[in-house]
């Protein structure tokens, strides 16, 4: 059986790609999240789809470096994993964090930190191990930052240098990771922009589309594909046009 | 955001809140607050019964987990929002289905509770609330609870078939049916008059667990119709037949279904199904669900949309009431050629508005014409009313209410149940709230 770990399990996003790896094959799978309740449920939806799948929920603090090396070190003492998929991720109110420079720095650490710590660690156990495919969730707002969410974005911005950085280091080993980068996508994390924000993703769709990027080793995806073409539009506007885009 | 119901009659913009099992204590109702919400799932029901004009929204589509599954009595419990679709697709595989399922798979369980779906399995299986355990349910003026027909029995016959105006349904335990494959053996037979069509229905109901039958609704010369009826498959292979996904790629600017498409479509139809005459053997996906294989296939209707019409009379003034309602639409060269004609049998629902009873169900869907069709309806509903029927809720947008009284004699026991912080535009155009 293949040993899968989510980190921020209870991310829609992950738990959607959860789903469709369960479908596929049964697998050994590491749930890892702060809230044990939310994740216990998921763990049994996960469970019901896929009965002869492992599913083992841990819980832990993701804020602190000494916590996410002890939790990367407990997962994969059971065994190396073939797959990992980073997810955690809060959206910022940006407004706030310019006014408080302690939130400010809790989403910085959340968003950018907390993930590429993760990262670094799973991906020295996967070079070890000689093996592995590493999926870090980004963010198309990483790609270019805005007056509405750069906090959020210069956070994400990090995981997608941190990503390219891993990329270039492991390249010709067996172990592979891939930068996703979701545009707006349907989940609580989003749920105000339901009814006045951009149009949103459907998150399945998303999952499927990550998924299949990381069953092909891809180094980016964008998720859905279209993004791709947008946000390259958006980081090569000049600025004095992208400066009065009220974005 | 903008939502409209499967008949596409209204596309307004709605306050929305997405329900999630992450958000604890439903803190989404406010029972001090004045505004009123309805539960928004597939959007598949073809009026107002999802919609609530003025007021919020809540959607469902978050509550989508599975929570457990017994496989030795097949019992499974998930959210109100995990779709028919996910549970066949997933349970099929394993030897399990669910035992009743409406025309459409794009239903969510909520939905499917609330307006208390049937399917053609009727005379032999009842309706889906009669394959539910418990329902958990959450109301702005109490605590959430669960209720069964033996705990609460009053607050589950209110919600089954209660058009989602009983309280936010959260979860529900039903009850799967093994089945031997998820093939079909079909049968499909002629008739050209009601009283061929009353043997065949007789004569199928000891021995087919669904029947169906298409009904020419143009024809005024003779009430012909293809009568289909399947057994599952006591083996065959499991796989699933790869499906040629269709989509109706836009809203043509007319129409495509009018006096001119309508009689060629249904002579073209009647004779491609006439040739297909005998036994034969049916995916479970395309004998229980046709339509779902072209997507959007409502846009065909045009920019206006259209109105679905579902009845039911009891069998002794059944014929001759289902006769001049089919009269009537062949001379008004209205209707269109999703015309499905079956017989209700006699397992009694749970539900206080169910749809469902013993009788000949007769479903038709018409062209938003505006005035001339309202006009044709007021004339079948004289025709419903005089046969002591009914109209189905979920498909309808424009019932007078005292039809709606009339038919729903339960109607009076059913109001104390209502959640006050809820209302939908069917509410408030039949019940005043």
């Amino acid at each position: 059986m293949k040993r899968f770990v989510i980190i921020g399990a209870t991310s829609s996003i992950a738990e959607h790609c959860a789903r469709l790896w369960v479908a596929k094959a049964p697998i050994d799978l590491t749930l890892v999240a702060r809230n044990a309740v939310h994740t216990r449920s998921i763990a049994d939806d996960l469970k019901v789809r896929s009965p002869d799948s492992m599913v083992t929920v841990v819980t832990g603090d993701f804020e602190d470096p000494d916590s996410i090396r002890r939790l990367v070190d407990q997962i994969l003492k059971e065994g190396d994993a073939d797959c990992a998929l980073i997810a955690h991720g809060s959206l910022a109110d940006q407004s706030a964090c310019q006014q408080d420079l302690a939130l400010n720095a809790r989403e910085l650490n959340i968003n950018g930190i907390s993930p590429v710590l993760f990262a670094e660690a799973i991906a020295n156990s996967m070079v070890r191990a000689g093996r592995g495919t590493l999926g870090v969730i980004g963010s198309v707002a990483g790609d270019r930052g805005r007056k509405s969410n750069y906090v959020y974005g210069s956070a994400k911005g990090m995981v997608t240098r941190y990503a390219q950085g891993l990329q270039h280091r492991l390249a010709g080993t067996g172990v592979t990771v891939t930068l996703i980068k979701p545009g707006p996508t349907r989940t609580p994390m989003n749920a105000h922009l339901v009814d006045d924000g951009p149009p949103l993703a459907d998150v399945a769709k998303v999952a499927a589309t990550i998924v299949s990027g990381m069953e092909k080793r891809r180094n980016v995806v964008y998720a859905p594909r279209r993004w791709s073409v947008i946000m390259m539009i958006i980081r090569h506007l000049p600025r004095f046009i992208f400066n009065r885009m009220d974005i | 955001m903008k939502l409209s119901s499967w008949g596409r009659l209204s596309d307004e913009h709605y306050p929305t809140t997405p329900l999630s099992r992450e958000i604890d204590n439903h803190p989404f109702i406010k029972s001090d607050s004045s505004e009123t919400a309805i539960v928004y799932g597939m959007g598949r029901s073809y009026g107002d019964v999802c919609l609530n004009p003025g007021g919020r929204v809540y959607l469902s589509s978050g509550l989508d987990r599975l929570c457990s599954f017994d496989a030795a009595s097949g019992e499974l419990i998930c959210e109100a929002g995990v779709l028919l679709k996910d549970i066949q697709t997933l349970f099929v595989a394993k030897g399990w289905m669910l035992p009743v399922t409406p025309g459409t798979q794009y239903v969510t369980v909520g939905g499917a509770v609330a307006n208390d779906v049937h399917g053609k399995n009727h005379h032999s299986h009842g309706c889906f609330s009669n394959h539910i355990n418990w329902i958990r349910l959450a109301r702005t003026d109490r605590e959430e609870f669960i209720c069964s027909p033996t705990k609460e029995a009053s607050w589950f016959n209110a919600t089954t078939g209660g058009l989602g105006l009983t309280g936010v349904i959260k979860e529900v335990s039903l009850n799967l049916r093994p089945v031997s494959s998820c093939w079909l053996d079909t049968e499909t037979l002629t008739y050209s008059s009601l009283a061929e069509f009353s043997q065949i229905s007789k004569d199928s109901e000891e021995d087919w667990e669904y029947t169906v039958s298409w009904i020419d609704c143009n024809s005024r010369k003779r009430n012909r119709g293809i009568f289909i009826r399947a057994n599952h498959s006591q083996s065959g292979a499991e796989s699933t037949p790869t499906k040629s996904r269709l989509r109706v790629p836009l809203v043509p600017p007319l129409s495509l279904v009018n006096r001119a498409t309508l009689t060629a479509f249904n002579q073209a139809y009647y004779l491609s199904q006439k040739q297909k005459s005998g036994m034969g053997r049916s995916h479970y996906q395309s004998y229980f669900y046709p339509l779902d294989g072209i997507l959007d296939w409502n846009r065909m209707y045009g920019p206006k949309g259209f109105y679905q019409y579902q009845l039911v009379v009891p069998y002794e003034s059944g014929m001759p009431a289902v006769k001049a309602i089919l009269h009537e639409i062949a001379v008004s060269g209205q209707g269109s050629f999703l015309s499905v004609l079956k017989t209700f049998g006699d397992v009694p629902s749970p539900g206080l508005l169910s749809f469902p009873m013993e009788g000949l169900t007769l479903a038709l869907d018409f062209p938003n014409r505006g005035k001339i069709t309202l006009q044709l309806f007021r004339r079948i509903d004289a025709i419903v009313a005089e046969a002591r029927g009914r109209l189905y809720p979920a498909k309808d947008a424009r019932m007078p209410a005292e039809l709606f009284a009339e038919g729903y004699p339960h109607l009076s026991e059913f109001l104390p149940y209502r959640d006050p912080g809820l209302s939908s535009g069917l509410s408030k155009r039949l019940m005043g709230w």
